[in-house]
């Protein structure tokens, strides 16, 4: 059962915010708005009449739309193409199209070109694409999945600039997220979806953060801060002038330096595609250097395998969990060998282990607090959280050196988030050596004792995590600034600034500082 | 933990149950459609399968679609399709045969080096289509096509009589093997002789199950079958992996003719039995890749085969036996989807109404672990 005792009512022009952990239903439930699942039982009542879907076509025949968490857009069409696809029969796909494209884009404040191709369209271009989709589908409920998991706070801002235009208009929006801050700022009614069912409802301005995750999980909302430094000065990880070609010669990264020591988190920020994948795949050994070195410790790594530098200690910690940490219809205990099949306990020499591999995923399961009734479910069974649960379990019973953390609590709710948050300051307490990619950029600020922006291929700016906000980050990210980024005071700062703790990371940040500059 | 064993013996199940009953009903309906008796084909056939000669046959037949099956499993169980099992048993046997008949050596030497000479023929034929595979990036489905067919070329040169070929009457041969190569039968009396290399064929089985589930290497491989992705980034070397599966399907491959080369007819000609490599893709389908379920499903195969000849004395056609092989793997393909599927959605719901009735293993422990934990955050 996924979904039970659902009560929500979205009021005409408003936003109103679906918030939950993962795995609480929200997306079921978004499936039975929208015509993609049919309920159980009970009722939807659309502007007081009971209706009843039975596919998104009827939905939308009822002015429901939905902005999927994944674009679906075809990259070589252009804009116009892209949305008459489909609705050819509404405004045909000429002029008559283009005239309805450029009325919604002004009404609403979109900024929409109807003749450029998709393929040249940014990610929040692209959203906006997609919300002109539905709206040209004649929506006057929208339900956005997830929106602002793309973007940078700057293009947050504007979407939600678009947001408002639209409930102006008298629209409705249904706005689905984990970011709890987001939700207070732009919703005006919240629901709040918990093991399937709603268990509350709030009003954005008398809640705070903190009330609306107990509300979500019933226990304090985690932050992601580190309170003391364990930066020390032997370097784990060196990598330099790093060079990784495309097919055709064209650099995927270039000039690539940095270095790890061991008890340092190094936090890489940088818009998706910016070639975060590339380097990790550098670094784990999936792709090989065009130039440049790769050191663990004293041995260069350069030339070795995947499986060597798994074994001599790095760990991984996936950006895509379903492609590249699991077997989804393998069992728990045979993820557990995933990675690890050379090493103890999942092997004996040339033969594998089962008894105690199997034994050491239990003792996984309950020491990371993995939900699950058994050993013997397919991972594809657990929900998000406890999946990632098991991987950073399994990373972290072979005792790395050197972590990489892609984007380790994406898609995880926040209880799950606390506690993996918690094995990585853990491990780093001990020594270990992690490389943070994450889009959570208070994840990012919070968690690490270094920060670098990528942008392009190359690493273009550095910062202090214990004085930088999100918004300077954001700048840098889109290639705005470079250099080193100076915290630039202003009235607001010192809320922002109280989330870490300057006297203490201070120190640790100027001993780092000529390192970084030596680039 | 019980329920999920039976779940999963309940899927293994179901799959091959709906898809025998729709293949069987739809056979019926073929019969009903040519104004046939709909149920007295089978009626016959299992009777055929009470006759001890018959059941002789079956097995010896069996043995060999159980060889091409798991050469084909091991393929699929790492998403390579070999279709080139056709061309890399046929050649194996034949260069099996024309060693036998020109090196004499004791039995005890002389079946290893025939065994031997089969393996390595067959992979150094399916490991063309890995090596081409793995550095042009050549399908290995068109590449063992392509291989089948010059195998057959390959074979009809070897059969000239300037080279290795025996004419006998009309018929090519490659001469007779000498006896030191001929593995003796099990004799089951008037019934007949089961091939010897059954007992090998058994040991193949067991061997597959131990290398892909008791082995680091057979762990890769099924991890490569299951995500390649995942594989690549566990540290699979997915270049080497495709060769060294293309080179084991092919190696077992090369094993599918000897049964009935060193166990009846000493010597490949025109009458060797073809096309079992083809016959061993829907047999490895049907069977799941597992071996027993592959055991199964030859030993289906070889019945439809050996006990539908006798349709033809009832006025029926034999060839029913044909379009029903068709329409299992037909129906094989379609209902293991969607069992599959179904199989995968109802463990997860299942998997959720547990978690929430608060059956989480290890229950007893993890939340007191979880409070301290908690206090410790907040602390901070």
């Amino acid at each position: 059962m996924a979904n039970h005792d659902i009560r929500l009512t979205v009021r005409k022009g408003t936003v109103h915010a679906l918030v939950g952990e993962n795995g609480a239903g929200k997306s079921t439930l978004m499936k039975i708005l929208y015509g993609m699942q049919k309920p159980d039982e009970g009722t939807i009542k659309v502007d007081g009449e009971q209706v009843s879907f039975s596919s998104p076509a009827d939905a939308i025949a009822r002015g429901i739309g939905m902005v999927h968490q994944h674009f679906m857009l075809a990259d070589n069409l252009t804009v116009l193409e892209n949305v008459a696809l489909g609705s050819e029969k509404l405004y045909g796909i000429g002029g008559r199209a283009r005239r309805r494209i450029a009325e919604i884009s002004d009404r609403y404040g979109l900024g929409v070109r109807p003749d450029v191709l998709v393929e040249d369209l940014g990610v929040a271009d692209r959203q906006r694409v997609e919300i002109l989709k539905v709206l040209y589908r004649g929506a006057r409920t929208l339900i956005l999945d997830e929106p602002t998991a793309v973007l940078v706070p700057q293009e947050v801002d504007a979407l939600f600039e678009n947001l408002r235009e639209l409930k102006s208009e008298g629209l409705s929006v249904i706005f689905i997220s984990h970011k709890l801050g987001e939700v207070l700022s732009v919703a005006d009614d919240i629901t709040v979806v918990r093991r399937g069912t709603t268990v509350g409802t709030a009003v954005p301005s008398e809640t705070t953060p903190r009330q609306l995750a107990e509300l979500m999980v019933g226990s304090e909302l985690p932050t992601p801060e580190t309170s003391e430094s364990t930066v020390t000065d032997r370097p784990v990880l060196t990598v330099k002038d790093l060079r990784l070609e495309a097919a055709g010669g064209k650099a995927l990264l270039d000039d690539i330096t940095f270095t790890i020591h061991a008890g340092e988190v190094l936090g890489l920020a940088g818009v998706e595609g910016n070639g975060q994948t590339e380097l990790i795949d550098a670094l784990i050994g999936l792709k090989h250097a065009d130039s440049g070195t790769i050191a663990l410790e004293a041995e260069e790594i350069t030339a070795w395998p995947t499986r060597k530098r798994r074994e001599e200690g790095v760990g991984y910690i996936p950006e895509d969990r379903h492609r590249h940490g699991l077997l989804l219809e393998a069992p728990l205990w045979e993820n557990r060998i995933l990675g690890h099949v050379t090493e103890k306990p999942n092997a004996k020499g040339f033969w594998l282990d089962p008894k105690a591999a199997q034994e050491d995923t239990r003792r996984i399961v309950e020491e990371y607090d993995v939900r699950t009734p058994g050993i013997d479910v397919t991972a594809a069974s657990l929900s998000g959280g406890n999946q990632q649960k098991l991987i950073v379990g399994r990373e972290m019973s072979h005792k790395p050196r050197f972590l990489i953390a892609a984007h380790p609590t994406r898609g995880v709710d926040v209880g799950a988030q606390a506690q993996i948050w918690d094995q990585i300051r853990e491990a780093r307490r001990e020594g270990l050596a992690v490389l943070l990619i994450s889009a959570d950029l208070d994840e990012l600020i919070g968690l690490s004792d270094t920060l670098r922006v990528i942008y392009n291929g190359r690493l273009v700016a550095d910062a202090d995590p214990a004085t930088i906000t999100p918004e300077e980050l954001g700048s840098a990210m889109t290639g705005a600034a470079t250099g080193h980024l100076e915290h630039e005071e202003t009235p607001e700062s010192p809320a922002k600034g109280a989330k870490t703790t300057p006297a203490e990371a201070a120190p640790q940040a100027d001993a780092d500082a000529p390192e970084d500059e030596a680039r | 933990m019980k329920k999920f064993d039976k779940e999963r013996v309940l899927l293994a199940v179901a799959g091959p149950v709906i898809a025998l009953a729709v293949a069987f009903a739809l056979t019926s309906i073929v019969l009903i459609a040519s104004g046939k008796n709909p149920v007295e084909p089978y009626t016959l056939m299992f009777q055929q399968a009470t006759y001890s000669d018959i059941q002789v046959l079956i097995i010896n037949q069996a043995s060999m679609y159980y060889i091409a099956a798991l050469a084909v499993a091991i393929g699929f169980r790492m998403n390579l399709f070999n279709i080139g099992v056709d061309g890399q048993y046929q050649l194996a046997a034949m260069v099996a045969a024309v060693v036998g008949a020109h090196v004499a050596l004791p039995a005890a030497l002389q079946l290893p080096l025939l065994i031997l000479t089969a393996l390595l023929t067959g992979a150094f034929w399916s490991g063309i289509a890995g090596v081409l595979k793995v550095t042009r990036g050549v399908s290995e489905v068109v590449a063992t096509i392509m291989l089948n067919s010059i195998a057959t070329a390959v074979i009809g040169y070897l059969w000239l009589p300037t080279v290795f070929g025996v004419k006998v009457g009309n018929n090519n041969t490659t001469g007779e093997m000498h006896e030191s190569g001929w593995l003796p039968g099990i004799d089951m009396g008037a019934a007949g002789e089961v091939y010897g290399f059954v007992i090998i064929a058994v040991l193949l089985g067991i061997g597959y199950w131990v290398v892909l589930n008791r082995t680091r290497f057979g762990f890769d491989l099924r991890a490569s079958g299951a995500s390649e992705s995942a594989a690549a980034a566990s540290g699979v070397n997915p270049k080497r992996m495709v060769l060294t599966a293309m080179l084991l399907s092919g190696a077992i491959s090369g094993l599918a003719g000897l049964p009935i080369l060193l166990g009846d007819t000493h010597t490949y000609s025109l009458n060797f039995p073809t096309g079992i490599g083809f016959l061993g893709i829907g047999i490895a389908l049907l069977g799941r890749n597992s071996p027993t379920g592959i055991a199964f499903a030859a030993l289906l195969w070889a019945w439809l085969d050996k006990a539908s000849p006798e349709l033809d004395f009832h006025g029926y056609d034999k060839e029913i036996a044909v379009i029903m092989q068709g329409l299992i793997v037909l129906a094989v393909v379609v209902s293991y989807e969607a069992v599959r599927e179904w199989g995968l959605r109802r463990q997860q719901r299942r998997v959720g109404a547990e978690l929430a009735a608060g059956h989480v293993l290890g229950a007893s422990a993890s939340p007191s672990a979880n409070k301290t934990e908690k206090q410790e955050v907040a602390g901070r």
